[in-house]
């Protein structure tokens, strides 16, 4: 009787793989990060919204209230890292982190190796990527990215604080992003006729007075310019050589941009890396909030290798306030890719 | 052989029975009046057999009967792998996101989502919206990228769960909307999450067999 192959299941060969790459990241210097499968929901939750509950497998723990499947090790890893109160850091992890997916043939559960860096500017964003490259090798191809031009220049935009507020909110996602910008290049709508129905619920008539006012002050604000929105766009499409990339955003008329050209000029030159192929906004959909650095290997055709990114405002989001990036290797990936 | 699950009381079974006797297809009780003994006369290789209306689409999904006559709205929260053969024009009603009517600045989804980040912002925590359909009314709300909420479950008298303090807005069904407004709710204009109604679905776990489904397939067409 032939063996049942279970791809999801560790092999040897994927544990070796997987320790290979945990011994990389510790020979930087990374202090080992664990924490246990299952996850309280609340922090996840406060995080990533809703939307994770899609994402994770979700139990219930009779004493610990509503528990979660690790559907990655960053926010734990984070949580542990502000309530320890600590500033510069770096870790090192391995294990499984589990995800539903509704797609047949997509992994629900798979082993990540990560490394990640508390403290430190482009330097560290080097060394990270570094990192991830040498544990890689030569079995998939990098894209970066700097999902720190768009905030840059929505931060930048001449409009009121309020617009401001709701784009950079919905920066990471793309689609509403979209359409907040259309809305705001034209006329915004104003309230209709306050009603006398009852008022009901936690939220108060008061509370509501406070928004009409706030969108009919909002009404006054002057539409969006299309030489405002134009580089706005320009930065979502922007493509290509890193170097001529950078170049290109450097010509690009955007109120509070300069100080993000320079730092990612900064980092190319720290990774060597003017040549590599760059997509501004790599990474904005997948649900981690990278708000600088980013990049992607992946080998042709294939899922990615791995993937990583600055996540300074997450840090921020859960009460830290030290910068941060990292990466995360899928060595199941790097076995299929036949570097083993 | 073919299995099609019936509705195994009130208006659903009422109207699946006339709906397939318009068809030239007779349900027949073949035990007591208690038990759910059924027999399906005017065509070869198709069994009947009457189902609590929620188990249907378990039942399908599970491949334990190849057809079933439930709502769309039940397929599709349960993202059952089965395939819509004929809506049956009745059953009819639409998954609606509402909010209270006093609310005279929330229209729409775009409102729902600016509602939610003021609500966060001065509650400390995130917009509640009751509702049974979790996952519809979640796969919604990330289409119109509102955020800032959470969905809280609720089984039953959803409408009540805002003057109740329970949540905030719901997700729920309605057929004429008379119940939101007594409850001093009002639907958001883009507010219709699914229109539903009730369909006859053949599972793509377990569909049966070809022969008797293209004899019934033609029956529902025609």
């Amino acid at each position: 009787m032939a063996l049942e192959v279970r791809p999801e299941e560790p092999s040897s060969a994927l544990r070796a793989e997987a320790e290979r790459v945990a011994a990389l990241f510790a020979a930087r210097g990374a202090e080992p990060f664990e924490t246990s499968v299952l996850q309280p929901a609340g922090p996840l939750l406060d995080l990533y919204g809703e939307d994770i509950r899609a994402r994770a497998f979700v139990t219930a723990d009779p004493l610990r209230g509503e528990t979660m499947l690790r559907p990655d090790f960053t926010v734990p890893l984070v949580r542990d890292h502000v309530a320890g109160g600590r500033g510069a850091a770096r870790y090192a992890y391995a294990g499984e982190v589990f995800r539903r997916q509704e797609v047949p043939g997509r992994a629900r559960e798979y082993v990540q190796v990560g490394f990640e860096l508390f403290g430190g500017g482009v330097e560290a964003d080097a060394e990270a990527f570094g990192a991830v490259a040498e544990a890689v090798g030569g079995a998939a191809a990098p894209v970066i990215g700097d999902i720190g031009l768009l905030l840059a220049a929505v931060r930048g935009l001449e409009t009121s604080p309020r617009r401001r507020a709701a784009l950079l909110r919905h920066v990471w996602r793309p689609a509403r992003f979209r359409a907040l910008l259309a809305r705001y290049a034209e006329r915004p709508p104003m309230p209709g006729p306050a009603g006398a129905a009852e008022e009901i619920g936690a939220r108060s008539r008061a509370e509501v007075e406070a928004r009409r006012a706030a969108m009919e002050a909002d009404a006054a604000v002057p539409p969006l310019a299309p030489g405002q929105v134009a580089p706005l766009e320009a930065l979502i499409a922007l493509r290509g050589r890193a170097g001529d990339a950078l170049e290109a955003a450097g010509r690009l008329d955007a109120p509070g941009l300069a100080p993000a050209v320079e730092r990612l000029a900064a980092r190319l030159d720290a990774m060597g890396a003017r040549d590599l192929p760059f997509e501004a906004t790599l990474g904005r959909a997948s649900m981690e909030y990278y708000d600088g650095f980013t990049f992607v290997f992946a080998a042709k055709g294939g899922p990615p290798v791995a993937t990583g990114g600055r996540y300074d405002a997450l840090v921020r989001a859960m009460g830290g306030d030290v910068p941060a990036v990292g990466g995360v290797v899928r060595p199941a990936a790097l076995v299929g890719a036949g570097t083993c | 052989m073919l299995t099609l699950a019936v509705p195994s009381k009130g208006r659903l079974m009422e109207r699946t029975a006339q709906w397939l006797a318009a068809r030239g297809l007779r349900l027949r009780r073949t035990g007591t009046a208690r038990d759910y003994a059924v027999a399906l006369d005017g065509i070869e290789g198709v069994e009947a057999r009457l189902m609590s209306a929620g188990e249907i689409a378990g039942a399908l999904a599970a491949g334990e009967v190849n057809l079933g006559v439930t709502g769309r709205d039940l397929i599709r929260e349960g993202a059952v792998r089965a395939e819509e053969v004929a809506a049956l024009g009745f059953g009819h009603a639409d998954l609606v996101i509402a909010v209270p009517d006093f609310w005279s600045d929330c229209r729409t989804l775009h409102d729902l989502d600016a509602v939610a980040a003021q609500f966060r912002e001065g509650h400390g925590r995130r917009l509640r919206i009751a509702t049974k359909y979790h996952r519809l009314t979640r796969a919604a709300l990330r289409e119109a990228g509102v955020a800032d909420y959470v969905l809280v479950d609720s089984q039953g008298a959803t409408e009540g769960t805002v003057a109740g303090g329970g949540a905030e807005a719901i997700a729920d069904i309605t057929s004429t909307g008379e119940t939101l407004r007594a409850n001093h709710l009002r639907v958001l204009e883009d507010g219709m999450v699914l229109r539903s109604e009730a369909c006859l679905w053949r599972s793509q776990v377990d569909g049966g067999d070809e022969g008797p489904f293209r004899d019934l397939a033609a029956r529902a067409a025609g």
